[in-house]
């Protein structure tokens, strides 16, 4: 695919992805070993999506994520340190250990929280892409959400909200093809989930998620099409994820077949593969930024375990402006 | 199926869990009209382990895997029950409830009401509530009071396992709506429960300990921790009654009340926040209907009024817990 980045912005968007990889790793790993509690629900696989499309986003921009929000998180510019503090419920995480995996939040980098609740954060980017119009920052709002979310109301409801005021907004569709241990031609009759977009009468694309520079293209046009007011656009990115729908668990119901071949089409592989192809990076310079990126992990671990958990009283502050 | 109303004995022990599971393919057995639906809960046999084994017993016309569309799985429960079927549907957590409450406060409960008795809605809706578990906010309240608040509904929660398969027979033998609200910490706990089928009635409360200087008036999970207080109180000369409503709404305020007046003390225990929770609504039902028996004024103890936190430590701190109700009592038994 040809592609207007350079190589500097291409080898960000590697290193992004190898840090949303990393990230993960560590994550499951930790979860494993039970010192994160309650649930991870991991973005490994995914990684060319959150990176494709907010390649494209401002620190003004917004986004609105999901219970699998750690990518999100970190390819809209998070700190892996101040996620992992939260991860462990520690007062110097993004939200001060209150809200844990599900609801990591950074509000002055637009990111508008992960969502324990499945098609909560489409009507929560209709408010931002609205507040953006209102007060012509030029702002975009991008809505993440998985295929199983589109059978929520509130999604259809803000698609058509959206469209109905010519939003500033972008829905992207995660389809990994499994909503917990269901796969997704059980939970709706059509699999092509752009064709939803014609319910609105909006544009509606779908990419090759694996393809970071396919998402990427596409996103740009639905970003730049918002920005130019001219409303909303839905974005299917065909992916997969890598593990079971939380942490690495066992009793994973998807084919192993299936599985490996989407290991097969990993987003990292295919972006190296490019990558080298044009000179960019050298198999050996690909390894040191992943020993990079994992040095940089672990400092954060380290970082979170030795941050203080909160103090109690901090139990009853925060629930009122 | 023969149906025993009276407390039986047996040796054989399950869980709370599989309590509920042996109802629902019992219940299904004897009567066809009922079917299953919700996320996951055909092949998967549900997150919480609840169906398990019912899609291969009973095959895919009596349980079915739905999208995620709560609104929808409340509707078709709705619905269907008004054609006769009798339903049982799982919202999964608790938390859920709030994508769906319209079909739930404005359609489900009024149905009947505003149609002037015509309709009959039998239905189950399954949810799992309770905190200690590191789920954080948004899958771990206990929000049994607000559905005790909206009249046509029914409300169970029980705390054991022997409870649980007959709350759960009554349930879906109901021609009402009615929650069973499962505890996540009280799924794995094991107790006697007999194989065949028998029913616990709704507004029956149980009195799960004797005695005669208090009463504990506890829910759920909580039953466990007052049993526990109620043991270490023991020890200090403190005799305390605990008493289970298990059916909220019903709620058996007799049973209460004949307890309290043998005590003369009472303090009510639930995980839910404290202000509005239904502790608030025994007492004040104690304070009118028995107010002369009281030697003390009636206590109670729920959460702070916070969301449930993530952070172990604070959400440790936030959940009611056996310490708290110790303290509590001893303050209630000198006051
Ligand atoms: C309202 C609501 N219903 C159900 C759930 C339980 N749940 C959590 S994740 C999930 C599957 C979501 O599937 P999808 O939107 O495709 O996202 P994915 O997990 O595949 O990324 C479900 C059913 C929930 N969290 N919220």
């Amino acid at each position: 695919m040809t592609t207007d980045l350079d190589s500097e912005q291409l080898l960000y968007m590697f290193r992004t992805m190898v840090t949303i990889r990393e990230f993960e790793e560590a994550a499951g790993r930790m979860a494993e070993q039970a010192r994160i509690p309650g649930a991870v629900h991991l973005y490994a696989g995914e990684e060319a999506v959150a990176v494709g499309v907010c390649s494209h986003l401002e620190a003004t921009d917004t986004i609105a994520s999901t219970h699998r929000g750690h990518g999100h998180c970190i390819a809209k510019g998070g700190d892996v340190k101040l996620m992992l503090a939260e991860l462990l419920g520690k007062s110097s995480g993004y939200c001060r250990g209150k809200g844990g995996s599900m609801h990591i939040a950074d509000l002055d980098l637009g990111i508008l929280g992960a969502n324990g609740i499945v098609g909560g954060g489409p009507p929560i980017a209709v408010g931002a892409a609205f507040a953006a119009q209102y007060q012509g920052t030029g702002g975009v709002s991008v809505c993440f959400s998985g295929d199983g979310s589109t059978n929520e109301g509130t999604w259809h409801e803000s698609l058509n909200f959206a469209a109905l005021f010519d939003l500033p907004a972008v829905f992207v569709i995660e389809n990994n093809h499994w909503g917990e241990f269901t796969p997704q031609e059980k939970q709706g009759s059509i699999t092509q989930l752009s064709d939803r977009a014609a319910a609105y009468g909006i544009p509606g694309f779908t990419v090759d998620g694996q393809d970071v520079l396919a998402v990427h293209q596409a996103a740009g046009e639905a970003v730049a099409r918002a920005r130019t007011g001219n409303g909303p656009t839905l974005l299917e990115c065909d992916t997969y994820r890598f593990y079971n729908h939380t942490g690495r668990s066992e009793g994973d119901p998807r084919p192993e077949e299936e599985r490996a071949a989407w290991r097969e089409r990993d987003p990292l592989t295919i972006l190296c593969g490019v990558l080298e192809e044009r000179a960019i990076l050298s198999g050996e310079s690909a390894d040191r930024i992943t020993e990079e990126v994992q040095r940089e992990i672990e400092e954060a671990i380290t970082f979170a375990e030795e941050a203080p958990y909160p103090e109690l009283s901090e139990l009853l502050t925060d629930i009122y402006s | 199926m023969t149906t025993v109303t009276t407390e039986v004995t047996t040796d054989r022990e399950i869980s709370y869990r599989e309590a509920i599971n042996e109802a629902i393919h019992q219940e299904m057995t004897s009567d066809d009209s009922v079917f299953v639906a919700g996320i996951d809960l055909a092949k998967q046999g549900d997150v919480f382990g609840i169906t398990q084994g019912v899609l291969t017993k009973f095959g895919p016309k009596r349980i079915m895997d739905t999208p995620i569309s709560e609104n929808a799985i409340t509707g078709l429960a709705i619905g269907a029950a008004t054609q006769g079927l009798r339903p049982v549907i799982s919202l999964m957590f608790i938390d859920f409830i709030g994508v769906c409450f319209d079909q739930i406060i404005n359609q489900m409960a009024k149905m009947k009401y505003m149609f002037g008795g015509k309709a009959r809605l039998p239905l189950t809706v399954l949810v799992n509530a309770g905190a200690g578990t590191g789920m954080a906010a948004q899958h771990s309240q206990s929000l049994e009071a607000l559905l005790c608040h909206i009249p046509g509904l029914k409300v169970v929660m029980p705390s054991t396992a022997y409870d649980a398969k007959g709350l759960m027979v009554t349930s879906m033998r109901e021609d009402n709506p009615v929650f069973m609200i499962m505890h996540k910490r009280c799924s794995r706990l094991r107790g006697p429960v007999p194989e065949e089928s028998y029913t616990v009635p709704l507004g029956s409360a149980a009195v799960v300990r004797e005695g005669t200087d208090a009463t504990i008036v506890a829910t759920a999970y909580m039953v466990h921790e007052a049993l526990a207080a109620a043991e270490t109180l023991a020890g200090e000369g403190i005799s305390v009654e605990v008493v289970d409503p298990r059916s909220l709404q019903p709620l058996d305020t007799e049973t209460v009340l004949e307890s309290v007046r043998k005590t003369h003390r009472v303090l009510t225990v639930h995980e839910a926040v404290e202000f509005g929770g239904i502790g608030g609504e025994i007492n004040a039902q104690i304070a009118e209907h028995a107010f002369d028996h009281l030697d003390a004024p009636p206590m109670r103890i729920g959460a702070p009024f916070s969301p449930v936190p993530y952070s172990p430590v604070l959400e440790k701190e936030w959940v009611v817990n056996s310490d708290q109700i110790i303290e509590q009592t001893r303050r209630l038994v000198s006051g």
